[in-house]
């Protein structure tokens, strides 16, 4: 008597994880296609592209010197000469905000730059070591998550000083923690998967597997949240511009236009109401494009 | 030399109340260039027994040695080059973001080997796939070429004992026979020591010469492929699970 084969009783586990890319450039291609592909995805994107084109050509897109002080021609309504019109001082309103296209982006890339790799070791090293260390690092995360952000910016840029560098130094205390919190949940659900098991057979240091191969899974998810709390950067900042206690007057900031222009608001609404469009399109389109990314990366909604 | 020896190997899972002993005094051995099965139900504990032999698992109380080198004694980057594992899906074992090319240099790198394509291409070759599968992505494998990259890459760095967890459960029928066939071949040629997960006994008697029956826990017979197929197993629980499997095979 033998026994014969049993074959074909187990069911086959299905393909779970389809990847977005399957090389880095193939990849950006599938993923610029698909948000193409929606239109308000679509808006996000050119809003940020053209913002990016502003910066870089500020010198050459704006018509006026943006600090170029005029008295004669002050408040001056929209015009063929002054497309925006003129601020208190007689400064061009609409190469104001060109220039200020450079404070927003620098703003923007500076926390980012700072927020994306701290939040993401953070989150990856609780997640994966798990234990005390998650809950020191957890806690630390938790404290600084329950204040609302522009309060905590406020009281880091109360205890820094005012101006521009120490604003984002605040922006990006407050703007890690949201990301270390998603790094972490998404290392949990790969913690245990066999190819970190596999890793680990193969003598591959604790480092090793957080950056080769967790900080991969949890960079698309990062990603997104990044691009969507661009948004609320772009508003904190305007907010400490706007209290005096982001950039410094001749800096032409958009949040600070609003906070002198608010005086003759009534009678030259020009004065508030492009740079206040300006930060509304600016974190719409981030918020936008945060959201198309999110269909385009995660495989989940596919 | 690369026998095995397990001796009272007892784990506890768990935390606080809710910790069962997953466990219980499982002792066998197994000799060179032997290859030893591990069956029973479900839950059973036949993949706890490999990732305590892997060190995946450490807080475990008994005796692991290899070769009567105890396995905690081992060092890491030694330890690598003795013992690999195969896993059950193949859909989980490998990096879904990494190409074959990143998994199969990252033992490489890791162990500082020379030659590396070289290598990578002969394991490839080894398994039956070629080097075109190098810049490949595991999404664009079927299950059964993926388990191949598996088994490569735990061939990779040379190990002389074979942990494998029931590798062949995913897969298809005649995918399964083919991959079944390849791991016998791969034994003969390196003279492997193979540790055997089924839930399958014909895939057992397939491949093993001896194989331990598991029930919650605990080893309850060990026997070897004639007694299996003579019916000559003593426990009831045994006893029970090659006759289903037999009654199964009549029906179907
Ligand atoms: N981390 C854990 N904590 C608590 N219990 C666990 C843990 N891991 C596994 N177990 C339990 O240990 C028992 C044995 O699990 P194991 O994975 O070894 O079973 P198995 O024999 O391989 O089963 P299968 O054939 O389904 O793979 C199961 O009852 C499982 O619930
Ligand atoms: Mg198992």
């Amino acid at each position: 008597m033998t026994i014969k084969s049993l074959y074909g009783t187990e069911n086959m586990s299905n393909a779970r994880v389809s990847p977005w890319f399957s090389g880095p450039l193939k990849g950006l291609g599938a993923v610029l296609k698909r948000l193409s592909s929606d239109p308000s995805s679509c808006f996000g994107l050119a809003v940020v592209v053209i913002l990016v084109l502003c910066a870089i050509l500020a010198p050459w897109i704006a018509t006026h010197d943006p600090n170029l002080v005029d008295l004669p021609n002050a408040l001056r309504s929209p015009d063929a000469a002054n497309w925006f019109g003129t601020d208190e001082l007689g400064r061009d309103i609409y190469s104001r905000i060109v220039h200020g296209t450079r404070i927003t982006l620098s703003i923007i890339t500076l926390v980012s730059i700072v927020v994306g790799p701290v939040g993401l070791l953070v989150g990856t090293t609780a997640g994966y070591f798990g234990g005390w260390c998650d809950t020191v690092m957890m806690r630390i995360t938790d404290i600084f998550l329950s204040f609302p952000g522009l309060i905590l910016s406020l009281a880091f840029v109360a205890a820094l000083g005012a101006g521009l560098e120490n604003a984002i130094i605040a922006i990006a205390l407050t703007s890690w923690p949201p990301i270390a919190r998603l790094a972490r949940a998404e290392t949990l659900t790969f913690r245990s998967a066999d190819y970190i098991s596999a890793s680990r057979m193969q003598g591959a240091s604790s480092i090793r597997i957080i950056t080769k191969s967790i900080m991969p899974m949890c960079l698309p998810s990062v990603l997104v949240r990044i691009t969507l709390s661009m948004a609320t950067v772009i508003l904190t900042a305007a907010g400490l511009g706007f209290l005096g206690l982001g950039a410094q007057p001749p800096l032409p900031e958009w949040g600070a236009m609003i906070a002198t222009g608010r005086r003759y608001m009534l009678d030259s609404w020009w004065l508030v109401a492009f740079p206040g469009a300006a930060i509304l399109i600016v974190s719409l389109a981030f918020n936008l494009l945060g959201d198309g990314l999110r269909d385009a990366l995660d495989p989940k909604q596919r | 030399m690369s026998d095995v020896t397990i001796k009272g190997l007892t784990i506890s899972l768990g935390m606080g109340a809710a910790q069962k002993k997953i466990l219980n005094e499982v002792g066998f051995s197994v000799a060179s260039g032997e290859s030893f099965g591990l069956v029973g139900e479900s839950g059973s504990g036949k993949s706890t027994i490999l990732r305590c032999f892997a060190r995946l698992l450490t807080f475990w109380s008994g005796e692991i040695s290899i070769a009567g080198r105890p396995v905690d004694q081992i060092p890491a980057a030694e330890y690598c080059r003795l013992v690999q594992m195969v896993f059950q899906d193949p859909y989980g074992s490998l990096h879904p973001r990494q190409s074959i090319k990143t998994a199969l240099q990252e033992p490489l790198r890791i162990h500082r080997l020379d030659r590396q394509q070289e290598r990578m291409e002969k394991a490839l070759i080894d398994v039956g796939l070629n080097g075109s599968f190098l810049s490949r992505y595991p999404h664009e494998l079927s299950g059964g070429q993926r388990q191949r990259v598996a088994i490569a890459r735990a061939l990779i760095l040379e190990p002389s004992v074979l942990l494998l967890d029931e590798p062949t459960s995913a897969l298809d029928v005649s995918v399964q026979a083919e991959v079944l066939n390849l791991l016998n071949e791969i034994r003969r040629t390196r003279k492997l020591t193979y540790l055997f997960v089924s839930h399958d006994l014909a895939v057992i008697d397939y491949m093993c010469e001896r194989l331990a029956v598991m029930q919650s826990g605990s080893i309850v017979e060990i026997m070897n492929r004639t007694e299996l197929c003579k019916g000559g197993a003593k426990h009831p629980y045994a006893r029970q699970l090659i006759d289903s499997s037999i009654e199964y095979d009549r029906v179907a």
